[in-house]
């Protein structure tokens, strides 16, 4: 059982669902990635998706392509993101899952930047170019450091191919809400709630979540209403973050807490 | 095979695959269809012109002092440049796919032009990425692509070049799936576009081999390395030195350059695993040609497995040498090469020299360089 299970399973036994919020690491600047992490707990997210910033990241809409310029601006490395991740343990024992592009971990080696990430407590990776078919080798060494393996599911996935996912998969499957890239388009889209039930009946122990333009209480009872056992909310926090000056701890607290109300008792 | 060696692949978004499923199963099964054959055969004489002539550069071997020196015509081509060659083959296929919507990305034009043109005669509509930056430096070319019936979209992300309206296409299409087919320009991308983009370019070896049979050296220039690959492919297998010439831009050891294979490592980006310029922590890097269309962090990933295989011998040419060879070409021939083509003709003029009077160098030049004339003014000026 990784941590990411044993919350899913806590979470499952009060009838509660996940909420995930996502943050570049780096952006706008360390100290206010620190803040607003700690407003995320405080305001009770159950997990934290932490982003690690690459120059071409071809899934992202202009919110977290900013972000992520931005972050490789002000000099991210893997050893200040390491940084971010020791301090949030120091904090709590929420999981973490590291967010970034396939070449990162390539470029440093599997077995390198899997193990590094473990050793700073991370307890999950999400490679959004990464399909289970270029996957063999990554998937193995994250097994040997009991890393989850988060893969992502489309809406225009087949459902052959919705089973080879859920199998790859360890701590959650990540169903991509829209067509199209992080955080362009909002709202609940009928084709969503069709690929969300359609995984869910096939899903079995393994929780789904669904990120991509979720930003609103109501899109994230929605999801729920129809099975959704995370929702992950990336590109409306970074777009409160971005411009905002100070306060920014207090205002995703309560961003953050708001949202949270949402996945709790569902009946 | 969706790889070549270690290189290739598909690493893209999951939303693309299914796409890029069905472009492999429709491309498998029109590519063998004698009728999408004979269309494309059609097009390709009765529109792009091929076949294109090879010309003894009579004038230019004499000046290197060596062996002969052939030019592959590819800048006769309708548009001036290779890049027809696979923008027809593409959009047929496209057409017979039922798709309405093209999109494209192009660097300093030359395939957005292409493709524009490609569309228009069949009767599609193209909408074309390029990088902001690019869309300064050639605005001949963005009114060519408007004129053409294409519309223009300017990329304002990262570095605002090649790169980056890759990217954007590619964001384009993950959010169109449905309708849009992505006609990619250079032998690059996930699998099958390195191999499909390889076949329609393969028309330019296997009209050398028809031509002049076997040369001793075969050298082309390399960015993504579509008119490259499409000239080595059919010589792979024959006793022909293969020589691909990358952009040396102000030389290798300033950082300023766009030699992928000279000066890079294995890496991922735009779906494929293939060498790729990239700084410690594996951020792509920013490159430099005076050449817009050599100007790509990547490469094809087939010249990767080439490159390692020792297959073909990769070099790279400076902007100096190339604005010399541009020069030597204009005034020993009377043609005016593209400056990505100038990077195959500095590699030819410097070997030449060391080989005897009775072998044979074929160059491909891949396009004409009415689009550089500003560029190679400004730089004299700068250089002088």
């Amino acid at each position: 059982m990784s941590r990411i299970d044993d919350t899913f399973a806590d979470l499952r036994r009060r009838n509660h669902r996940a909420l995930i919020p996502y943050m570049m690491v780096g952006y706008p600047d360390y100290e206010s990635t620190k803040n607003i992490i700690r407003g995320m707990i405080s305001g009770g997210a159950d997990v934290i998706e932490l982003g690690f910033p690459f120059s071409d990241p071809l899934a992202d809409g202009p919110t977290i392509q900013r972000a992520a310029t931005t972050s490789l601006h002000n000099g991210t490395t893997l050893s200040t993101y390491y940084d971010v991740l020791d301090y949030i343990r120091d904090l709590t024992e929420i999981p973490l899952i590291c967010m970034t592009y396939s070449n990162i971990a390539y470029n440093i080696g599997y077995e390198g930047f899997v193990s590094g990430l473990q050793k700073h407590g991370a307890d999950g990776i999400i490679l959004p170019d990464m399909p289970i078919d270029e996957s063999e080798e990554y998937r193995y060494t994250a097994s040997k450091y009991n890393m989850d393996t988060i893969f992502l599911a489309s809406p225009n996935s087949t459902d052959s191919r919705c089973a080879s996912i859920i199998e790859a998969s360890n701590g959650f499957l990540y169903l991509v809400a829209v067509y199209g890239t992080t955080g362009t388009q909002t709202g609940v889209q009928r084709y969503a709630i069709d690929a969300l039930c359609r995984i869910k009946r096939m899903s079995g122990n393994l929780p789904v979540g669904v990120g991509f333009g979720v930003r609103t209480s109501e899109d994230v009872r929605t999801y729920i209403k129809n099975g959704a056992d995370a929702i992950i909310v990336g590109s409306a926090i970074l777009n409160m973050v971005h411009g905002a000056s100070s306060g920014m701890e207090a205002a995703i607290h309560r961003y953050v807490s708001t949202l949270k109300k949402s996945t709790t008792a569902v009946v | 095979m969706s790889k070549f060696g270690d290189f290739g692949g598909a690493y893209i978004p999951e939303t693309l695959v299914p796409a890029v499923e069905e472009l492999l199963v429709q491309y498998a099964r029109l590519s063998q269809e004698s009728s999408f054959r004979s269309e494309l055969d059609s097009y390709l004489k009765d529109y792009a012109g091929r076949r294109t002539p090879i010309y003894h550069a009579k004038n230019l071997s004499r000046q290197a002092g060596g062996a002969q020196i052939y030019l592959k015509r590819e800048d006769l081509c309708h548009g001036g440049a290779h890049k027809i060659n696979n923008t027809l083959g593409q959009a047929l296929l496209a057409k017979r796919m039922g798709k309405r919507r093209i999109i494209a990305e192009t660097g300093a034009g030359q395939h957005g032009v292409a493709t524009a043109m490609a569309c228009a005669a069949l009767g599609m509509k193209a909408e074309i990425y390029m990088g902001s930056k690019d869309v300064e430096r050639q605005r001949l070319n963005v009114y060519r692509m408007k004129l053409l019936g294409a519309d223009v979209i300017p990329v304002e992300s990262g570095s605002r070049t090649l790169k980056d309206a890759i990217n954007d296409a590619i964001r384009d299409w993950i959010t169109n799936v449905n309708d849009t087919y992505y006609l990619l320009g250079s032998a690059v991308g996930p699998h099958p576009y390195p191999t499909m983009v390889r076949d329609f370019q393969s028309v330019i070896g296997n009209e050398i081999l028809e031509q002049m049979g076997t040369p001793d050296v075969a050298i082309a220039c390399v960015g993504g390395g579509s008119n490259a690959i499409g000239t080595f492919h059919p010589l792979y297998d024959k006793h022909t030195r293969l020589i691909g010439v990358e952009a040396g831009g102000r030389g290798l050891e300033t950082g300023l350059h766009s030699a992928t294979l000279s000066a890079g490592r294995p890496g991922i980006l735009h779906g494929m695993m293939s060498y790729l310029l990239q700084d410690d922590m594996g951020q792509v890097a920013e490159t430099h040609s005076i050449s817009a269309g050599l100007d790509y962090p990547g490469v094809g990933p087939e010249h990767s497995y080439y490159k390692d295989s020792g297959r073909v011998t990769y070099s790279h040419a400076t902007d100096g040498e190339v604005a010399d060879a541009f020069t030597t070409l204009c005034r020993t021939e009377g043609i005016i090469p593209a400056l990505e083509s100038a990077h195959a003709l500095a590699e030819a003029i410097k070997i030449a020299r060391t080989m005897k009077a009775s072998e044979r160098i074929i160059v491909t030049l891949s396009g004409r360089g009415d689009k550089d004339i500003d560029i190679i003014r400004r730089y004299y000026e700068q250089n002088r």
